[in-house]
């Protein structure tokens, strides 16, 4: 991040980030968060009155970026004086309300036009051009990141984001006041008029908020992001659009408001008149704020008050950019707004709700975005015209996700022996969207548009509007997911599947024994056993398991239930694997417990003694693999390994983990396989259907990097247990046991994504392998698994009939049933880029963004990688800059409302461990995470990259709900507050130094602070309301993840917290990584650049 | 003459020795002339109960090279106390423990009646037997039920200290750890790839490579690896766990589909159990004792594919240069059956199935190493039961009737020299004077290995003295009426005649691993035994006397008769027509014809004392006239009757043979005309 510059002009913001320094000279210091360096402010210094209300507006932005209370802060903060002193405050709060003050002039008018928000969908059409994209607008002068997002505000101010919105919205007013607060952020513009603040902005704003709202109103938060640009928009048919998007998906409207660039908002700090009417948006803030937005009119008005923000920045201006200011990834509009309804999916091209929001799909027809997500769900037309954008167009697939208890898993359809209908040219199977023709006899793919005959079992008359009658009665024509039974056809050799096998390999070594993980492994098996996936309401699990021992020789048991004692048999010539029984190896779990559970019982009594410390490895996965095949099965492998495997074998390894390598071009070796062994036994592997899953327990360097290419290859799962220890690491290594050996997985699966004439798809992420272009394939896929799909134009598309996806996963049930899972999903196409940006899903383009980036550190070194990220986001928001938002001042940063996180989240992913590792990451460490994102789906990464920080103290003990999230930032921890972090991996509890002592003793049962055990990774069980709602939270962000997280105590000033500060992802990293503001700044730059 | 060959067979009787000729050609002229090999039979370990044990060390002859052994036939200086070598003139002092010998104290050596003697050697640690079992279980539930009795049966008949080995085999073959509790533990290794002593010694863990040096104290061949004892164990303390591991093996679990043989893996198997003993005991008495159900089908040392369809290598493909497996698959047995011999150890093979097993090849594998050899066609038969039951026999001593790790050092006066031997040895390669460089059997040496030996096995020694022909008998030219043979060899074109017509000699009829057991017994039997296998005993029971031997003619074939016919494989009691009429009609069983009772019962009674007495156990088959199994008799007589000579057709005297072989008058006839022709 060259993007701050040393100079740190404004001491006051210090806090802020050193960044700001740089910054503060334009006016930022307000704003700081411009990263305009220096010299910008230079620049800016003409702009900096303008500045200075921008810093308004940046901090009534901010706080909406924030949330409603750190938006206060921030905007506290803005208060210039006060900013500083909010960064320095642990509590934002009091400055808040400084800035809530300011804000709320400007949110005020805002207000009363966001109030009609209600109507959010007309009001925004009229503003959905302009505003819509309510980017941010750093008017800074040129650093500043103008909130300019204002159109956030609309969508959100309406729908959303009430808190989040608001916040920004308050920085953004003109968002906030949503459609309003674009045009302020248009306003910035405006801003720059300054003196009009109030009333100008508002003008404009209205205008453009107009515009922007729009936007907004069509996908909430994308609508502001649309108005942000839009100013001119609101001759934008724009709001038109955005208007129908809204009337689709009311919800988004929302989310629009919540993204609604708060941060946009600077501008409308500005007006520190304005402000006042912020207030009421930040405080009540959302509940005004929609309100106003409500009133498109409204709206319009506020734009005004935006003007007199302006007035109100002055003031700021000294401050820097406020970071507060600048878009919040603590989003609870979307939240609160699109939770309540079920998102139904019957019209084409919604965005869904973000997924860090709870909500019920209903299925009309398209899959629900727990299987498929997008980045956008408006797709251009034309080649051209996505080149331009450089918008990623990706899907982010997880065919077999898990649903909530509410929603029904996809209904199996039969079709007999005939199998599933199908395209005779393109093979696409019958979905909702072919169209029937000629009564009915024939129907027409779309697809590939081939006519095919209906076959006459399958002929059904249509109704008067062309549908079959029976569509309704069949699955395949009335839902977007379902599933077909497979014939014989689609099986392996042209016979149906036995039932999947599960074989348990452990390592028998010393440090395996001596950490006394075979000991507990043993004992677990013994009951998990009982506990493999069965089908439907099965009595008992038809999968058969086997066990296999090994250090550098394999032994083999045979279990087989006849047998009074179970049988072991040495296999010593690991170069040549083979698999040494046949008959007993695979048991029935029932028909062999007791012979089992005598070779569970005995395992760790045989090896007690052992001195063997070598191991090895790929020998181990061959067995399992030439195990399944010659019982000709499908199957897992469940590997639980110690050690770099350096005993004589195919595959050994050498320690080859070099740091040196690090920042040279040579450092993607450390991410490669270090021989192609393993690459040709996962090619064998997924061929059998063998579905490897690794437990590493490594005490030191294992080379994950090679390791886990069998796993990553076949769809398996890597869990690594540094430094095993059974008192600490039990619980965690358990439990992701449990879930793994339980959880439902599809063996021998095939994926093949089809899509209509015009696109297709040109590339695939995840764990899987592929042998030719457009078949994935997987030995095993379980609902943790995403497969990342990029799709490239290869024609022009049409907008009237829109794009269709449709991805068929064939794959053997745990039961050994064959079957075809079917997803699709129907994408609006649009002409104007102001409908891609307005429906674009920022998490998923992160998703993807953050895949690509990890693949390419495979074959680049890492910097160029990074580079790449840069330029393609700087690219992506230049276009926007360019084409869709409204003329404004270069030194304004106007980000979509859609994308107004991208800068932050793509900073995430550039200083994440793979990218840009501290001194503490390991090369292993570096390697496990790369494979991991991998696979993962957009909440995962979601939350992997942007951590949640949740303080635990600050609401009041009997509120039930889950706490709001603050950003993650070390100036919004205060020291008499306890707070949960948690990415998904990791759980911290961090435990301020001022808390109450009766605190302390109600959660850790000491009486002090200073008694607290740093690095506690158990709460004590006591029986009092705050830590039973303390341990209530922690049990249920587990149960939303994957993986258990171990919880981490730290106590602040303690050395733990700086393994705690790494995941504080908005402040200035120490390996390097630069701060958000920083970063925002930076992407400022970029974008300058590439627009001049 | 009489007394010159009852001096004779006393000698063999005594010493275990019976040369071919007991009057030597005096020159080597004369020696060139005879066509019949100067040669003995030699039982080493002939049983001797009147032998007092020696216990000291032989006097050498303290020539370097030649050390030979003081004898009765040695010049005795008492006086002097010197001895005078009879091999090379050397003359010795006694060491001093014989300082108190004269003419009427003299050792036991020294007496004429000890012309064979056994030193019991002190020297060296006592060191168990071991027995490592290497079982095929591809066979039939009722064969292998019956082989794990077999071997569950003889592990009480090994000394309790002796180690006992498993190693099972069929796709894979399996080490069977004996020590291990609880769980039953084993090595299993693929069936197809042949692997080095040191990878197999590195595969079962039983190198140690942690403590190299230090460890190598020396001279202590007590202290075996103590992994190796993880794989040999001894009887006393694992034979419970071992009768339990053998009563739970199994078939060889892999399925054979229709149409495939299953897969042995039985070249494998030996290599590894000749690498197990290889590594951990070597020069040990140790007995690899293999027991297969089936031909070799994969791997090393594989004599035919699995496909059931084409069929093992016959006589025929061979001739043909038709049998693909064989050179290599013999290759690997007999690299294996060197390096057995090599460490001392020997290889026992009990085959039983109907077909073929792949003896042709593996016959190296016994032949060099004193192992046994048995066939059969089943182990459910008491012919395999009883004869590995016979292996674990005692003496008279209460002593195994094995032994293992022989020597055999011949030496020779100046005038005679050593050509080589045949038999279960090995050459020691052990060159001297008396070593002449024409080789006949295992030649180039004076010294063999025998690794495993018992009171029967008997080589034949071959002397070069001689080459060429002489003519043993008296005749006018061109006459073959004059043709007469002296006594002594009266015999001798008979034998011919026979020899030729045996399995040894003769493959038609034969599968090649028939001829390979055959020649097997044949090469380590002693003279009786062998000419029992060259000519059968036939002997008659009928109410015109005693039991009497007749001619191994057709012409004894009579109906009044009880044949027995021992081939040394074979009994046969054969029923004469009338006789099996009278049985069939039930007179034994009438008080008033006890008589004929006792005519039955006569050849059963010694055909049992036969089949107690014969190592291995010959096929015992009772049969009559007209029996389907009468064909072991009648391939054996002498066809003198025969469709084609009609003069004897439809006589009364005997039974025609449906056979183009000549008969023995033929032979003679023409042998007759050769010898008298002027050619010569």
């Amino acid at each position: 991040m060259n993007v701050n510059q040393s100079v740190p002009p404004v001491p006051p913001f210090g806090q802020p980030q050193p960044i700001y320094p740089g910054y503060h000279q334009s006016s930022y210091g307000g704003q700081s968060g411009s990263t305009a360096p220096a010299i910008p402010y230079g620049a800016y210094n003409g702009p900096v009155p303008g500045y200075q209300q921008t810093p308004p507006q940046g901090m009534s932005r901010a706080p909406p970026s924030s949330g409603a209370p750190p938006a206060s802060t921030a905007q506290a903060p803005c208060g210039q004086a006060a900013y500083g002193q909010f960064g320095q405050g642990d509590v934002q709060n009091g400055p808040s309300s400084t800035v809530q003050m300011q804000r709320l002039p400007g949110s005020q008018p805002f207000g009363s036009p966001l109030a009609p928000v209600g109507n959010q969908p007309p009001v925004l059409q009229p503003y959905g051009p302009p505003p819509t994209s309510a980017q941010v607008a750093t008017q800074l002068s040129g650093m500043q990141i103008s909130g300019a997002v204002a159109p956030a505000p609309p969508s959100s101010g309406l729908g959303f984001g009430p808190p989040t919105s608001l916040a920004s919205a308050s920085g953004s007013f003109p968002n906030s006041g949503l459609y309003g607060s674009y045009p302020q952020g248009q306003a910035p513009p405006l801003s720059q008029a300054q003196g009009h603040p109030g009333i100008q902005t508002p003008q404009r704003s209205a205008p453009s908020q107009a515009s922007s709202f729009t936007p907004p109103a069509s996908g909430g938060p994308r609508l502001p992001s649309m108005t942000g640009p839009l100013l001119p928009g609101q001759s934008f048919g724009g709001p038109s659009v955005s208007q129908p998007n809204h009337v689709s998906s009311p919800p988004q409207a929302l989310p629009p408001g919540t993204q609604m660039t708060g941060p946009l908002g600077p501008l409308p700090p500005m007006h520190s008149p304005q402000q006042p009417g912020y207030q009421p948006q930040q405080n009540g803030s959302f509940g005004p704020a929609r309100g106003p937005q409500s009133n498109y009119g409204g709206p319009y008005p506020a734009a005004p008050t935006f003007g007199s923000q302006p007035g109100p920045p002055q003031p700021l201006p000294p401050k820097r950019l406020d970071p507060d200011a600048i878009p919040s990834p603590v989003i609870e509009d979307d939240r609160n707004n699109r939770g309540t309804e079920p998102f139904v999916t019957g019209v084409r091209g919604q965005v869904p709700p973000l997924v860090t929001t709870n909500f019920l799909v209903k299925d009309q027809g398209n899959a629900s975005p727990r299987y498929i997500r997008c980045t956008s769900y408006n797709i251009p037309c034309t080649s051209d015209m996505a080149k331009q954008a450089q918008v990623p167009l990706a899907a982010v697939i997880k065919p077999l996700a898990r649903l909530p208890p509410e929603e029904a898993s996809p209904y199996v359809v039969d079709h007999g022996e005939s199998g599933p209908l199908r395209c005779n040219r393109c093979k696409a199977y019958m979905c909702p969207f072919m169209q029937f023709i000629e009564g009915g006899r024939r129907f027409q793919c779309c697809f590939c548009s081939c006519i095919n005959d209906v076959p006459p079992q399958y002929f059904q008359h249509l109704d008067h509007t062309g549908k079959r009658v029976d569509a309704y009665d069949r699955p395949e024509l009335s839902l977007g997911s379902y599933e077909f039974l497979a014939t014989v056809d689609y099986c392996k050799n042209n016979k149906f599947p036995s039932p999947p096998a599960f074989i348990f390999m452990i390592d028998v070594s010393y440090n395996a024994i001596r950490t006394g993980l075979v000991r507990l492994l043993c004992e677990e098996l013994k009951s998990l056993l009982d506990f493999l996936p069965r089908e439907g309401g099965a009595e008992e699990s038809a999968i058969r398991v086997g066990f296999v021992t090994y250090n550098k020789v394999l032994h083999f048991y045979n279990v087989k239930s006849s047998l009074a004692q179970p049988q072991m048999m040495v296999v010593s010539d690991v170069a040549d694997m083979f698999v040494p029984l046949l008959d007993g190896f695979l048991v029935n779990v029932n028909e062999s417990r007791a012979v089992i559970t005598s070779l569970l019982d005995q395992i760790p009594e045989m090896f007690a003694d052992t001195r063997e410390t070598e191991t090895v490895f790929v020998p181990v996965i061959q067995a399992g693999m030439e195990a399944l095949k010659a019982a000709e099965c499908a199957g897992k492998l469940f590997l639980f390994h110690t050690s770099l495997p350096i005993a004589e074998a195919p595959g050994k390894l050498k320690n080859r983990d070099d740091r040196k390598l690090i920042n040279t071009d040579k450092e993607k070796t450390l991410f490669q396989p270090q021989t192609g062994a393993y690459q040709t036994l996962a090619k064998e592997c997924v061929a059998q259907g063998c579905c490897v899953d690794l437990f590493l327990f490594p005490n030191q360097y294992v080379d994950v990097a090679t390791l886990s290419v069998v796993p990553q290859l076949t769809g398996g799962s890597v869990y690594k247990y540094a430094s095993f220890q059974v008192e600490n690491d039990q619980e965690r290594f358990l439990s992701d046991l449990r879930r793994d050996v339980q959880k439902v997985v599809g063996f021998d699966a095939v994926m093949r994504v089809r899509t209509s004439t015009g696109i297709r798809a040109v590339d695939f992420f995840g764990a899987f392998y592929m042998s030719n272009t457009t078949d994935v394939e997987l030995a095993g896929l379980d609902g943790d698994k995403t497969v990342t799909v990029e799709f490239k134009h290869d024609d022009r598309l049409n907008e009237e009939s829109g794009a269709l996806l449709q991805c068929a996963l064939l794959y053997t049930s745990c039961a050994g049933q064959r079957r075809l899972r079917i997803h699709n999903l129907a994408l609006n196409c649009c002409t104007q880029l102001a409908d891609l940006y307005r429906n674009c899903e920022t998490d998923t383009l992160i998703n993807y963004m953050a895949k690509f980036a990890y693949r390419g550190v495979l074959n680049s070194p890492v910097k160029a990688v990074r580079d790449t990220l840069i330029t393609q986001c700087a690219q992506i928001l230049a276009c926007y800059r360019k084409n869709c938002a409204s003329p404004s001042s270069a030194g304004q940063l106007i980000l979509p409302e859609c994308m107004k996180l991208l800068p932050v989240y793509l900073n995430c992913v550039l200083k994440s461990d793979v990218l840009q590792p501290g001194a503490e990451v390991t090369t292993d460490d570096r390697a496990y995470v790369r494979q991991l994102v991998t696979s993962m789906d957009v909440t995962e990464t979601n939350v992997f990259f942007y951590p949640r920080l949740l303080p635990l103290t600050k609401s009041p003990v009997e509120s039930t709900t889950e706490p709001p999230a603050v950003r993650a930032s070390e100036e919004r921890l205060s020291n008499g507050d306890i707070y949960l972090l948690e990415n998904g991996l990791n759980l911290f509890l961090w435990v301020g130094a001022s808390v109450q002592q009766g605190v302390v003793q109600s959660l850790f049962s000491v009486s002090s602070f200073s008694q607290i055990t740093s690095g506690l990774s158990v709460l004590p069980v006591l029986d009092n309301p705050l830590s039973k709602k303390v341990r209530g939270l922690i049990d249920s962000l587990r149960a939303q993840r994957s993986r258990y997280m171990k919880l981490t105590v730290v106590k602040q000033e303690d050395k733990m917290e700086m393994l705690f500060k790494h995941f504080l992802v908005e402040d200035k990293s120490l390996s390097g990584g630069a701060s958000y503001v920083d970063f925002l700044c930076h992407m400022h730059k970029e974008i300058r650049q590439l627009l001049s | 003459m009489a007394t010159y060959l009852e001096f004779i067979q006393q000698n063999e009787e005594r010493d275990g020795v019976r040369f071919s000729w007991n009057v030597w050609p005096s020159s080597r002229l004369e020696a060139t002339r005879m066509v019949v090999p100067l040669a003995c039979l030699l039982t080493p370990l002939k049983e001797r109960p009147d032998l007092p044990p020696v216990q000291y060390e032989p006097v050498l002859c303290s020539r370097p090279t030649c050390k030979a052994v003081l004898n009765p036939l040695c010049q005795v200086d008492y006086r002097a106390k010197l001895w005078a070598c009879n091999f090379c003139f050397q003359r010795n002092q006694f060491p001093p423990a014989y300082g108190g010998i004269s003419e009427v104290n003299q050792p036991a050596e020294l007496m004429p009646q000890f012309s064979t003697i056994e030193y019991v050697i002190q020297r060296g640690a006592q060191s168990p037997l071991i027995f490592l079992y290497v079982v095929d279980t591809c066979l039939e539930e009722d064969d292998l039920q019956a082989l794990k009795e077999s071997l569950q049966m003889s592990l009480s008949l090994l000394p309790p200290d002796a180690l006992v080995g498993l190693i099972t085999f069929g796709r894979m073959v399996q080490v069977h750890e004996l020590s291990c509790e609880g769980i039953s533990k084993s090595y299993v290794f693929r069936g197809t790839k042949d692997l080095t002593a040191k990878q197999i010694q590195d595969m079962l863990g039983l190198t140690k490579p942690a403590m190299p040096m230090q460890q190598a104290r020396p001279a202590q061949p007590q202290e075996h690896p103590f992994a190796s004892s993880r794989f040999l164990q001894p009887v006393h303390k694992i034979d419970m766990n071992l009768t339990d591991l053998l009563g739970e093996l199994q078939r060889d679990p892999w399925p054979v589909t229709q149409g495939k043989r299953p897969l042995r893996s039985t070249g494998v198997a030996l290599s590894i159990a000749v690498g197990l003993l290889e590594g951990t005991f070597p020069n040990t008495g140790a007995r690899i004792m293999l027991f297969t159900g089936g031909p070799p089908t994969q791997g090393p040392g594989m004599v035919v594919g699995d496909e059931l369809k084409i069929p093992i290598r016959s006589w025929h493909d061979i001739e043909k240069d038709n049998a693909r497996f064989m050179k290599k698959a013999t290759k690997h047995y007999e690299m294996l059956a060197n390096r057995t011999a090599a460490n001392g150890h020997c290889i026992d093979i009990y085959a039983c199935a109907l077909d073929q097993t792949g003896l042709l090849e593996m016959k190296c594998c016994a032949n060099l190493t004193g192992g046994y050899m048995v066939m059969g066609d089943s182990f459910n038969t008491s012919l395999f039961k009883q004869t590995f039951q016979r292996i674990f026999t005692k003496d008279f001593n209460g002593d195994f009737r094995m032994a293992f790790g022989a020597t055999l050092d011949v030496k020779t006066s100046r005038e005679l020299k050593i050509a080589g031997a045949i038999g279960p040895c090995v050459s020691l390669n052990v060159k001297g004077p008396c070593v002449s460089e024409n080789e006949l059997g295992v030649g180039g040496t004076s010294q063999w290995k025998i690794c495993g030996l018992d009171p029967t096995s008997t080589l034949g020694i071959y002397f070069e003295v001689v080459n060429q022909c002489q003519k043993f008998g008296q005749y006018n030219k061109e006459d073959p009426t004059s043709f007469r043979l002296s006594d002594s060899f009266s015999l001798y074109p008979q034998f011919m005649f026979h020899l030729r017509r045996s399995p040894f000699l003769q493959v038609f009829n034969n599968s090649p691993d028939e001829s390979s057991y055959y020649r097997h017994h044949f090469a380590r039997q002693d003279l009786t035994q062998s000419l029992i296998m060259i000519q059968p005993i036939l002997y008659s029971y009928s109410f015109h006397g005693p039991p009497e031997p007749v001619l191994l003619d057709s012409s004894s074939i009579l109906a009044d008769r009880i044949l027995l016919m021992d081939t040394f494989f074979q009994i046969v009691i054969y029923l004469g027509e009338t006789i099996a009429q009278w049985r069939k009609a039930g007179y034994q069983d009438m008080p008033e014809y006890e008589n004929f009772k006792h005519l039955l019962q006569a050849p059963l009674d010694d055909a049992q004392e036969i089949l107690q007495a014969r190592f291995p156990m010959p096929r015992y088959i009772n049969t009559e006239h007209g029996g389907s199994q009468a064909r072991f008799l009648l391939s054996k007589v002498n066809p003198s009757q025969t469709h084609n000579n009609l003069y004897a057709w439809g006589q009364e005297t005997g039974a025609p043979i449906l056979t183009d072989d000549v008969s023995l008058q033929v032979f003679m006839d023409h042998l007759k005309k050769l010898a008298v022709s002027s050619a010569c």
